[in-house]
Formats: structure tokens, sequence, C-alpha cells
């Protein structure tokens, strides 16, 4: 699959992000060389590389943290580009865009317990509903009808990601494969419509990253919304990825289906060095 | 044991007032991590603004004690919740992500702007109104003659004290505002990622501590009837005392700290030396430090490891 061909692919209706020559330059290192790739709505985008290859800040560019030297982020809703990411604050990323990520080290409010958690995702609705805090103190049936639809979110996602029984435990006090379910719990609360997921499966067992495989299938088909997946596990990409994009030095080196980046020279070079020449 | 009581009586109404400056100041540092040194002088502008809407009643010709102080209340919230939200905005936001002490240093200048600007608008010699609130109940009497009085001030007082921590519990714990305050106390960059917007809890949160002292300066105008331009600063010292007494950062904490702050004044006034009531209240401030620096009821900060 040659990378040029990928790059050029043409978005159409079920297009959900574009990346379009994305660069990320800290002062002389530049950890993002002019990427270009798009992502699908209804698929899962892998993302993948050596360490220090890009992911993580390409995923920073995404969400807001950074913003982009070069490049362009089009956010596609039904078909027509919505939003540019990289012209937004980011808490709006979140808000309008309805861009949501997980970390790679966790970060869940530990402080607050388990449903709360899922609670402050639903934040914008509930602060619309409670007319900014007023109607809320008052507790107007309109506000609390929010609020008990949130509170039935918040239970549902519980529930698919099995931490129901753990509703009013402190976030913090989780063991760390539960906190990861709730980092994903977390972040489809806040209803998005592409989910950026940083090594999901870090440091979970066999059976664990299991589970979150058939979790993250099933929030792709249900749902209907765009996955990237950085991840380290080849079990879980290879598993479910639709599509994989391999990046090394900043660089993209290769785009296409898992067997077509499994095959891929560029890729084999890059993950296990270059065979010497006799 | 009369004495002691109106001593008691006396402490309590001094450390309402305190309770509700020092909740200010929790509910900053518990949000962006920092001292907000312009407090005091927020509560100060707060008292005046009570002055100035009584004022205006006397020349309205509204004689009605209770819509006096409604109108007060009023008109005393709402312009320090603007000081408030002003000085955040001058002082702080565009200081965010900055070293911790840039902040520090331009709340320290705000505070001096602020009670500079009341000396040069208001003037500097201090300012009376008659009181408003007069009489009370005799709940005792000594053999010696020594009258116990509970007044009506006091009650009003301790009263509104206890409904605004009643209603400020419930927000903080139940609604989305509350929560997505303590959701930004924890991990700000997190809280921005799942749609808060941060800048805004951040003002709202400056807005609700203005709002308070507002009413603790209200009260203070009504309880001794003089205010001047330097009041702010003695005030909110010890507010700030109170509250790292109580555990800096927490609700319930800069309340209890508060009382016990204007107990432990009224005592020593009562018992010791009124010239010296100050160095009792600062002494405790000291000794926390010392022996107990996350309050009475702070929580420690424990590294999961």
């Amino acid at each position: 699959m040659s990378v040029t061909a990928a790059a050029m692919a043409e978005p159409d209706h079920t297009s959900l992000l574009k990346v379009t020559h994305l660069t990320m330059r800290f002062g002389g290192l530049v950890a993002i060389d002019d990427v270009s790739f798009v992502a699908r709505q209804r698929e899962i985008t892998g993302i993948i590389g050596p360490n220090g290859a890009g992911k993580t800040t390409l995923f920073n560019c995404i969400t807001g943290f950074y913003k982009p030297t070069v490049g362009r982020l089009e956010l596609f809703r039904d078909g027509k580009v919505a939003y540019l990411l990289e012209q937004m604050e980011g808490y709006a990323i979140g808000q309008k865009a309805r861009v949501a990520r997980t970390f790679q080290n966790i970060r869940l409010f530990a402080g607050m317990s388990v449903l709360e958690n899922l609670m402050v995702a639903q934040h914008n609705k509930l602060m619309l509903a409670s007319g900014y805090t007023i109607f809320g103190v008052l507790g107007l049936p309109a506000y609390r009808k929010a609020e008990r639809a949130a509170q039935e979110k918040a239970v549902h996602w519980l529930e698919r990601v099995g931490l129901i029984d753990f509703a009013d435990m402190s976030a913090g006090n989780l063991p760390y494969g539960a906190q990861r379910r709730l980092e994903i719990a977390r972040a489809m609360c806040t209803d998005p419509t592409l989910l950026c997921l940083d090594e999901p499966a870090a440091g979970l067992n066999p059976r664990e990253s299991a589970e979150l495989n058939q979790l993250l299938l099933s929030i792709r088909d249900e749902y209907g919304i765009g996955v990237l997946l950085i991840e380290h596990d080849m079990s879980v990409v290879m598993g479910i990825s639709d599509h994989i994009i391999v990046l090394d030095y900043g660089k993209k080196i290769s785009d296409g289906t898992p067997a077509e980046v499994r095959n891929d020279p560029a890729v084999i070079r890059a993950y296990l060095g270059e065979e010497e020449e006799e | 044991m009369e004495y002691f009581t109106q001593q008691l009586i006396n402490g309590l109404t001094l450390g309402s007032i305190y309770g509700l400056i020092a909740i200010g100041y929790t509910m900053v540092y518990g949000i962006i991590g920092m001292i907000n040194f312009a407090h005091g002088d927020v509560y100060m502008i707060g008292a005046f603004q009570a002055m100035i809407a009584f004022l205006i009643c006397g020349v309205l010709g509204l004689t009605w004690v209770p819509l006096q102080l409604a109108l007060m209340l009023i008109v005393a919230v709402i312009f320090t919740s603007a000081y408030g939200w002003t000085v955040e905005r001058i002082a702080y936001r565009p200081l965010r992500g900055s070293p911790r002490l840039a902040p520090l240093i331009s709340a320290i200048g705000m505070s001096i702007v602020l009670s500079n600007y009341v000396q040069l608008a208001q003037g500097p010699r201090p300012k009376p109104i008659p009181p408003v609130i007069r009489g009370g109940f005799q709940i005792m009497e000594s053999e010696a003659g020594f009258v116990v009085q509970l007044g009506y001030l006091q009650i009003v007082i301790m009263l509104l004290t206890v409904v605004l921590m009643a209603i400020f519990a419930y927000l903080i714990a139940k609604t989305p505002l509350g929560r997505a305050q303590r959701a930004c106390e924890q991990d700000m960059k997190m809280a921005s990622l799942l749609g808060v917007n941060v800048d805004r809890t951040i003002s709202l949160t400056f807005v609700m501590g203005a709002g308070l002292a507002a009413v603790a300066g209200m009260m203070v105008t009504l309880y001794y009837g003089v205010n001047d331009f330097f009041m702010g600063f003695v005030a909110g010292i010890k507010a700030f005392t109170a509250a790292v007494l109580g555990g800096i950062g927490s609700l319930p904490g800069a309340m209890l700290g508060g009382i016990l702050i204007g107990i432990i004044e009224a005592m020593w006034s009562a018992y010791f030396s009124t010239e010296y009531k100050d160095v009792a209240a600062f002494g405790i401030l000291v000794l926390v430090l010392i022996f107990r620096p996350t309050g009475l009821l702070g929580r420690p900060e424990v590294e999961k490891v």
C-alpha cells in the first residue's frame, strides 16, 4: 500500500476526521512531520509506531492540548466540515466538536465518586437544564428531569463496563483495570462523535484486554462513532482495527488495513530494524 | 458564668462573619490552589456597598427595616460579586499557567489598588451609620445584676450564616456547578476535555466568594456601624487564619475555623486584654502551621504508590 495513495484518499460521507499536513514542532524537535490521514465513522483507526513516534502528540493536537505548528484538523458532521479543531479552545473541542479522549496515565477525578465522574462528563447538558445553577438550587422539575436522565445514562454505562456495584466508591480506590474501563465510560458519557483512546489496554491482563476488545467493537457498532486507538498491544490493534496508521519519528510510514500494514516492508523496518546488505 | 455566656454569644456572632469571609478564601484556594489576597478588600468593598445602599434608603425615605436590609443585601451582593469577577479577570486569568508567585503578587497588588481606590473615593476617615436593628432578648441575669443579652441583630447574623452555609453545602455537593468546581479542583485539563468551561467555573467561584464576603461586610456594617477603607486587611488576614485553622480547601473547615477564631478572640478580649486580641488569633495561625498544617478538617495529600 503506497503512502501517497492513502494520503490522497478523498473524504466522503463516512469521513469523520481529516488530518492534512499536520506538523508539530517543539523548538528544533519535529514531533509530527507532515502527517495526513482520514479517520471514518463506524471505524476503529489504530495508530501504532515505536516509542517516541509522535502518537500521543497527535492526540494532543486533536484534543487541543497543543496548537499544531502547521496543518488542518477538519472534523466532519454529515459529510460536511463542521469544525476546524486546530482553531478551537480546549473545552470547546469537548463541548461542541464532541471529541473525547482517555489518557495513557489514567486521569480520573480520584476524589470524586465513580458516579460523579460520569456526571461531570454530562456537565454541559445539566448546566443548561439547571439554568446555570439557579433553577438547580430551586429544584425545578425540568432540572430534576435532566438530572435523572443524566443519572440513568451514567448507570447504563456503569452496567456496560461492569462497575455498577462500585458507583459510590471513590474513583481513586478502584483497581487499575476498572479505572481504565471507567475512563472509557466517562468519555462515552460526553456523547462523543470521535473517541480517542491512548493505550487503553496498557497494564491489563489478557482476559481484561479481550473484554476491552469486545467493548470497543460494540461501541463502534452500536453508536456508529469513530475511534482513534493508540495501542502497543498488537493483539488488540490487529484484532479490532479497521484501518491502521503507522508513525515513525513523526512521519507516517504506512496506512492501510491490518493485513496490508503487517506486510509493509517499511513497517517491518521500523519495528525490527533494517537487514544488513551482504 | 453569665459573663462567659455573653462572650460566647459575641464570639459566635463574630465567628459567623469570619467564617463567611473564610469560605471565599477556601473556595478559591480549592480551585486554583492559590490564596486570593485581595479577598479581604473585596469584603471591605461589600461593607461600603451595604453602607451606600443604606444611605440611599435614607435619601429615598424608606424606613421599613426589613426592606432596608433586603436592599442592602441585594446591592452589596450584586456589586461586590461584580468586583470579585473583575478581580479574577484582571489579576488572575491573564496569569493562569504562569509560576505561582506571579498571581500571588498581582493579588497583593489588587488588594492595594482596592483599598486605595476606596480611600480616594470615600475618604480616609471612618464612616459611621446609625444602628438599624436594636434591642434583643435578655436571656439571664446574674445576682450582681449582669445582664446577658442576645441581640436581634446577632440572631439575624447567625441565622443568615447558617442558611447560607446550607445553601452552599448543597450547591457544592449536588449541583452541576459544584461538581464542575470539584472536578476543576482535581484536574483542570481533564475537566476542560470533558467540556467544562474552566475559566467560567473559576470566575463563578470568585463571584460566589465575593458574594459571601459582601454578606459578611453588610453584617459588620450593621454590627459595628463603622467602616473604613483599611478594615479589609485585618479581617481578611483573620479569615485566612480561620480557613487555615479549619483546613484550607474544606468548606465546613472554613466555617468551623471562623467560629473558633471568633470565640477565641472574644474570650481573649474578655479575660486577658483587648489590645492583644489580634495576637491571640495570629498565634493560633502559627501553632496550626507548625503542628497541623492541614488544619482541623483538611485532608493531608496522600500519594498512592
